[in-house]
């Protein structure tokens, strides 16, 4: 599975290289204080926090899952692009942003933190920092060991490369050089997975000519012939299409819980929109995103799907590598198809593109995590605001910086955590992931009703949280072999695919929480006044009209029209 | 604060030309070509690129004059 690259290919890893530390380079001289640093001073334009918002979720475990979910379950992989992501992003653009921008909240535990009170904030904040270091960690090491599977690299220096490359630009520029560069590994990630997406499907005599090849695999695994080139067409039961999943599982688990959950109120994400420059960019900044999301799946999903019909194709010679246990390494997918297709020159752009991807992610959880460290946990808990604002930004600054150091640093650790015992830190990125369902339920319930209580917020939260995880003790996915995919306390329910047990898990922590949040708001006493929750809570917020002379596709309701429109022609032109 | 549009014009203009480059030295190559389906991708990715990374540099230098 060797991919051996010229000097070619790593020119042109050098000079991007070289741009992104340039990127750094030239900001550090506007990082004057902490504002700057940690919310790139509130002044990016629409577009690029747009395409930054998506691009910190494309990371490189995502574009390695993503083909490889491809080649498993087909076309039905794109309900995470579509209906488990675009209703979502729609929502937070023109529901949930006025709250979280008009806010002036920094972070989202501090948006917690203005609506409830001291605990729920800090209870999310732990949650959240523990969680971005070690998805970092865990990328981290699957990216080195990528380098030293495939092009032969050392996996002790890739490791630390990569990541002093990530810690320079994001020392330098803080947030802002973590935005650009993601602007600028967006564009590296598309036209990088171009040439194959095209040489791929011309290969096997484009769409039509795949769903010819694709009809015999359905068939011989007892799905219809065309299981894989469908999204909703075999949803009717669970057990009809590759996904294993029933239609009420894939609208209500993923599009909804899932999707509300991670793309509403994850930080990581939400920081993106938070940075932009006006309320109305920051409206706009999800559906920006939104717009080149929806055809992601055609450079990383489409691929995998082609590999499926490639693997069943003795002429092809193409094979993906067998993991630890035997199985399928589907991760390897993409990297398997770039060997494939492409020939020095743009393999080198390929692989550019597969490191961009790892950097966008970890630049992301790095420029969270330090954001919540200063803010909600630094400044909440060691060191409270003083009364000297310039002062207190130049200290916050270097807090963000050491932060920034010690995020990256700790990434490390847990990535060589994540080598020797992978399972428990799987294990621990899966249980820390439970907390995006129940936050979703407080922080909406949070905005929409006025009664919501600090206390019953709190407590849903974490009760919310608990019960995710006793689903997960007492479920297991059919031929687990391992306790990390849950059953470790015992086996009361056996799901037939992993996707369905994640997909239950999540709609249990948002019933839970939700339930325990309003029974509980009924019998605790509101604290905060109707004055304190102007801004934070939809029914005493004025709305303003701030969009009066903008044309329609400058405007949030037009642009969301426009996104909800593409999205429907996909899914019906996919159904 | 910086226009990103100039780094990511100027990235991809460099870039584009080097590939570009390879791909017009590399036309006789037959074999390096198999797998790419006879296609020269390294020509055609390399002019993309820089007319990409030229219409990039444009907008941000016409925006630049104006203001």
């Amino acid at each position: 599975m060797r991919v051996d690259l010229s000097w070619i290919d790593y020119l042109i890893m050098i000079i991007y290289f070289l741009f992104v530390l340039g990127i750094g380079w030239f900001l550090r001289k506007f990082m004057k204080n902490a504002n700057a640093f940690l919310e790139a001073g509130r002044s990016m334009p629409a577009w690029v926090a747009g395409l930054a918002f998506i691009s910190t979720n494309l990371g490189a475990l995502e574009v390695m899952g993503m083909t490889g979910s491809g080649m498993k379950y087909g076309m039905l992989t794109t309900h995470f692009y579509w209906i488990g992501a675009i209703p979502a992003m729609i929502f937070l653009a023109l529901f949930m942003m006025p709250f979280y921008y008009g806010s002036k909240a920094r972070s989202v535990p501090e948006f917690l933190k203005l609506r409830y009170d001291e605990k729920t904030r800090g209870l999310n904040a732990i949650l959240f920092a523990v969680m971005t270091i070690l998805a970092s960690g865990i990328s981290m090491y699957a990216l080195a060991l990528l380098m030293e599977n495939v092009l032969g690299w050392n996996f002790d220096l890739s490791l630390w490369i990569s990541a002093l490359i990530v810690l320079a630009y994001t020392y330098l520029g803080g947030l802002s050089s973590a935005i650009y560069n993601e602007v600028l590994q967006f564009f590296i990630i598309v036209i990088g997975l171009l040439p194959l997406v095209f040489l791929a499907l011309k290969d096997v005599g484009g769409w039509i000519g795949l769903k010819a090849q694709l009809a015999p695999i359905a068939v011989s695994r007892g799905f219809a012939a065309d299981a894989f080139t469908t999204t909703w067409s075999h949803s009717g039961q669970a057990n009809a299409n590759p996904l294993g999943t029933e239609w009420f599982g894939i609208l209500f688990g993923l599009g909804f819980v899932m999707s509300f959950g991670y793309w509403c109120t994850n930080f990581l994400i939400v920081q993106r929109a938070f940075a932009a420059e006006s309320k109305a960019a920051a409206r706009k900044v999800p559906l920006i995103g939104a717009l080149p999301k929806m055809f992601v799946p055609f450079l990383i999903i489409v691929p995998g799907i082609i590999a499926l019909a490639l693997s069943h194709d003795p002429g092809k010679g193409f094979t993906i590598p067998a993991d630890a246990s035997g199985g399928l390494n589907y991760n390897l997918t993409i990297i398997m198809l770039l060997k494939q297709y492409l020939p020095t020159g743009v393999l080198g752009l390929g692989i550019t593109a597969l490191l961009a991807s790892f950097m966008s992610g970890m630049a992301g959880n790095v420029s969270a995590f330090n954001t919540v460290w200063t803010y909600d946990i630094y400044q909440s808990y060691i060191r409270p605001r003083t009364s000297d604002e310039e002062a207190d930004g130049k200290h916050y600054l270097k807090v963000g910086r050491i932060a920034t150091i010690a995020g990256i640093l700790l990434s490390i650790a847990s990535a060589y955590i994540a080598g020797k015992f992978g399972n428990i830190m799987d294990f621990l990125q899966t249980i820390f992931s439970l907390i995006n369902a129940p936050l979703f339920a407080v922080i909406f319930l949070g905005m929409f009703w006025k009664r919501t209580t600090g206390h019953a917020a709190f407590t849903g939260l974490l009760l919310g949280f608990l019960m995710a995880l006793l689903h997960h003790g007492l479920t297991i996915p059919l031929g687990a072999t391992s306790l990390v995919k849950g059953g470790w306390i015992a086996t009361l329910h056996t799901y037939p695919v992993e996707m369905a047990q994640n997909f239950w898990t999540a709609i249990i922590a948002f019933g839970v929480s939700t339930t325990v949040t309003v029974g509980l708001t009924f019998l605790t006493k509101q604290k905060k006044t109707d004055e304190e929750l102007n801004g934070l809570v939809y029914s005493l917020t004025p709305r303003t009209i701030e969009d009066k002379n903008l044309s329609w596709y400058q405007r949030p309701v037009g642009l969301a029209i426009l996104v909800s429109v593409i999205f429907l022609i996909l899914t019906i032109m996919f159904w | 604060m910086v226009d990103i549009r100039i780094p990511i014009g100027l990235m991809f203009s460099i870039v584009g030309i080097i590939i570009s480059i390879f791909g017009f030295f590399t036309m006789s190559n037959t074999e390096m070509y198999h797998k790419s389906l006879g296609i020269n991708v390294n020509i055609i990715m390399g002019v993309l690129m820089l007319i990409f990374g030229l219409v990039f540099l444009f907008f941000a230098f016409r925006k630049k004059k104006k203001a």
